[in-house]
């Protein structure tokens, strides 16, 4: 956690004055990954900053060493090639060898936050997700809950080619839908994914993780968000599935305990219902 | 300094090859077996599909300029992505690398001509073929196709009449790569001047014979891959189909076990380039030209088990994510050992800033940083964020076009002189090197921020709050594609109008190739150089 903050506020410190005027969440500000919702995606982007800042001192060491050779060394100035230098074995064992040292140090907290995202024992709900082209269908499995989820109609009538709509007056454009997924805060969530047609992949930035979902295949993804951090979190389906692969948002919608229960106990008895006018209705149509 | 000998046999020689009837107008180029003939062929076929691989590009930059959709239907969208890259990797890169080698492994070994000088006819003129079959498939029913380059089932297989054309392509393509491959290899095994031993030879022909085994070793792989494909679409079999007992996921598997050793072969010839063209005008022989040739040995061993890098998303064993992170993580180890020894290079050296050495310099620089985002992308929890967002976009950007494509122009800047025999515009080559490498940088820096924000790729549209860094990318792509206008322009004036120049166009320039005459004599080396001459173009 304390080395979290370090980083974000030497992130700022370096990154913000170049783009000061602007607000942190608008275009310009947006640089980096975000810290998200959940434990899981904390330690992720620990790892990211942790494995960026050792790049960032290599790049510092190996690219001033670059520079000072190009400068120091130009033939306009008088330098002397040292045709000699040609070979030293005890400077090529060491740039050998610290390089595995360093590798070490970043493949060893990756692995232990590998560990957790895999540990997908005691999870509390289950929810099964299918991406189809071009939407999601959401499936609670033990409550008998099911539904579809697709691009909202303001942002699927501003994104027709050349429909005339300004896409920055359509809230959330692109990343709304219909129907959000609904879960619990403080709740280890389980989702399992597959695909209807042909393979897409779930993500929720905020969540940390992405998982394809794979017709034929069935993927284990969870979460368990902050109990303090209800509210809507936005991603996209990540993997090429067709002509509207851009145009199948994922939104979901933390609730608090109470919340989630009342809404899915209300949501479960309607969809009952409507099961059960739907036979009846279906032969008078016919 | 004139390498008297080569010069008057060179006279003579080209005197007795017209005599034998050394072909003119187009039974020149048609009938061609000449490795210099067939070199330039492979040379202007790759510049041709750089610029339709970029006007595509220019088209993809012209969509996202903007939020909203302005020009293009998000099916002709994924066309222009999957297009530009399989132009650009099989059409622009890969041509471009056989064309090099064609050109300079004679010159740099101390043959006269390749090994197989039919096959080498053959290899390339498959090539016209593939790419004709390839681009018409924007005229046929269904489109060109739009499942990505990485052709994923099953969405591949809901393409339309353009799919089976892409396949044979493909074929064909991979046909052409590996006979010009067993050409290189056996070249450089058994063509070599007496006393050019392996660990005598440049490394650029070092990188060549190790490029040309991962290209033997995987083409048939991808062929085999796509061919499941063309049956599971026409022939009713379900390689890749769950609801036939196929596995999708083991097409991704197969495809990468061929896509992992292909990133290498577009950049190890890089390597060779940059080795060359540092020692030269840093006037001192490359540091460690042993350790140079195992790294790029261990890079290609490594290419063959990194594959399931590109897919942790898939939802594998933990074990063998593990596996795949570690053994990625591992490749930074020779590819360090060869940007260090690339310093030392210049370290003590005295050092100039023509042309070719600018772009060598520039692929230091920006091939270090698409390293270091391969670093990351490595770490496969953090991978769980990167993975297909803009920010692999801009990961492989950094290493194919200021790594490969900067890589390329710097050996034809370094190697023009020798072929045409002229020096070119010096002046403006260093433009063209500034307005390259600076637009190169407002295109593909802010994707990696893009990325990092959490916009995915091969989208024809995006939410507003990545409006500002599209524009920017946008904007840096039109200044680069402008800019590589300037490359054929140079090239064009340098043939017409370019200064003569002597054997060693460049001070500090050592290898067989700088021996012989510029322009060099039709059949490069007619007798073997002797051991004064291999001494005096040694290349350390």
């Amino acid at each position: 956690m304390m080395l979290r903050h370090a980083y974000r506020k030497l992130a700022a410190a370096v990154l913000l004055p170049v783009f000061a005027p602007v607000h942190a969440d608008s275009g310009w500000g947006l640089l980096n990954m975000t810290p998200g919702v959940t434990d899981i995606s904390r330690k992720i982007y620990d790892l990211h900053m942790e494995v960026f800042w050792i790049c960032v001192v290599i790049a510092v060491i190996v690219f001033g060493w670059m520079i000072w050779s190009l400068i120091a060394f130009r033939k306009s100035k008088g330098a002397v090639a040292d045709t000699s230098l040609v070979h030293n074995t005890r400077v090529e064992i060491l740039w050998t060898a610290i390089p595995v040292v360093i590798l070490i140090a970043m493949a060893v907290p990756a692995a232990r936050t590998l560990v957790d995202i895999e540990d997908t024992r005691n999870t509390e709900l289950t929810i099964k997700v299918t991406g189809f082209q071009w939407g999601w269908n959401y499936d609670y499995l033990d409550d008998g809950v099911t539904y579809f989820s697709r691009l909202d109609r303001a942002s699927d009538a501003a994104r027709q080619l050349q429909s005339g709509v300004d896409p920055t007056s359509v809230p959330h454009y692109l990343l709304n839908v219909d129907h959000p997924l609904i879960v619990p805060a403080g709740v280890k969530v389980r989702l399992l994914i597959t695909g209807a047609d042909v393979i897409h992949s779930w993500w929720v930035p905020a969540f940390g993780l992405k998982k394809d979902a794979i017709p034929g295949f069935v993927n284990e993804l969870w979460f368990r968000v902050d109990p303090d951090k209800t509210g809507s979190y936005r991603g996209q389906c990540v993997e090429l599935c067709g002509r509207d692969h851009g145009f199948m948002p994922i939104v979901v919608d933390v609730k608090s305990k109470e919340d989630f229960t009342t809404w899915l106990k209300a949501t479960a008895a309607q969809q009952k219902q409507a099961a059960a006018t739907a036979p009846a209705a279906a032969p008078a149509a016919g | 300094m004139a390498y008297a000998p080569a010069a008057g046999a060179h006279d003579v020689h080209a005197h007795e090859q017209h005599d034998h009837g050394k072909p003119h107008g187009w039974r020149r180029w048609v009938y061609a077996t000449n490795h210099k003939d067939i070199g330039t062929m492979y040379l202007v076929f790759a510049g041709i599909m750089f610029f339709i691989g970029g006007f595509l590009a220019m088209l993809i930059r012209l969509e996202l300029f903007k939020p909203g959709l302005q020009f293009f239907d998000p099916l002709f969208f994924n066309s222009l992505t999957t297009m530009h890259a399989l132009i650009m990797i099989f059409g622009a890169v890969m041509p471009a690398w056989t064309g090099l080698a064609n050109w300079q492994i004679p010159m740099q070994v101390g043959a006269p001509d390749m090994a197989l000088p039919r096959l080498n006819n053959f290899s390339f003129w498959i090539l016209p073929f593939a790419f004709l079959l390839l681009l018409s498939t924007f005229f046929v029913p269904g489109g060109a196709p739009a499942g990505g380059w990485t052709m994923y089932p099953p969405l591949m297989l809901q393409g339309g009449a353009g799919f089976p054309m892409t396949i044979f392509a493909i074929h064909l393509m991979g046909a052409s790569s590996i006979l010009g491959s067993m050409n290189v290899i056996v070249t450089i095994l058994n063509m070599r001047a007496p006393g050019m031993t392996l660990l005598r030879m440049p490394l650029f022909v070092w990188s060549w014979l190790i490029t040309a085994y991962l290209l033997i070793a995987v083409m048939p792989v991808l062929a085999g891959a796509v061919t499941m494909l063309l049956t599971d679409h026409f022939f009713g079999t379900t390689f890749f189909t769950a609801a036939g007992g196929g596995d999708p996921v083991m097409f991704q598997h197969i495809f990468w076990f061929f896509g992992h050793p292909e990133v290498y072969i577009l950049i190890l010839p890089a390597f060779g380039i940059v080795s060359e063209i540092l020692p030269t005008f840093a006037r001192k022989p490359i540091f460690g030209y042993e350790a140079m040739v195992y790294a790029i040995a261990s890079i290609a061993f490594l290419s063959f088990i990194v594959w399931a890098h590109h897919m942790f998303t898939v939802g594998m064993p933990l074990a063998g994510q593990l596996f795949f992170m570690l053994t990625t993580m591992l490749i930074a180890i020779p590819t360090g050992v060869k940007v260090f020894n690339w310093c030392a290079t210049l370290w003590k050296g005295s050092i100039t800033f023509e042309p070719p050495m600018l772009f060598a310099i520039s692929f230091l620089f920006l091939f270090s940083i698409g390293g270091f985002s391969g670093l990351m992308l490595a770490i496969v929890p953090a991978d769980f964020q990167y993975q297909d967002t803009y920010f692999v976009v801009a990961h492989f950007h950094y290493v194919l076009v200021p790594g490969t494509i900067f890589a390329i122009m710097a050996g034809v800047y370094y190697w023009l002189p020798k072929w045409t025999g002229k020096m070119y515009d010096l002046t403006l080559g260093k433009w063209h090197f500034w307005l390259s490498v600076i637009f190169v940088n407002v295109l593909f820096f802010p994707q990696h921020f893009l990325g990092l924000a959490g916009m995915p790729r091969r989208i024809p549209d995006y939410a507003v709050q990545f409006s500002d860094w599209n524009m920017v990318s946008s904007l840096g792509g039109f200044g680069f594609g402008l800019s590589q206008l300037l490359f054929p322009y140079l090239i064009w004036k340098c043939i017409k109008h370019g200064t003569p120049i002597g054997n060693r166009a460049w001070e500090g320039a050592h290898g067989l190739e700088w021996e012989l005459p510029s322009p060099p004599p039709f059949h490069s080396w007619e007798t073997p150089p002797s051991e004064a001459v291999l001494a005096h173009g040694s290349v350390h």
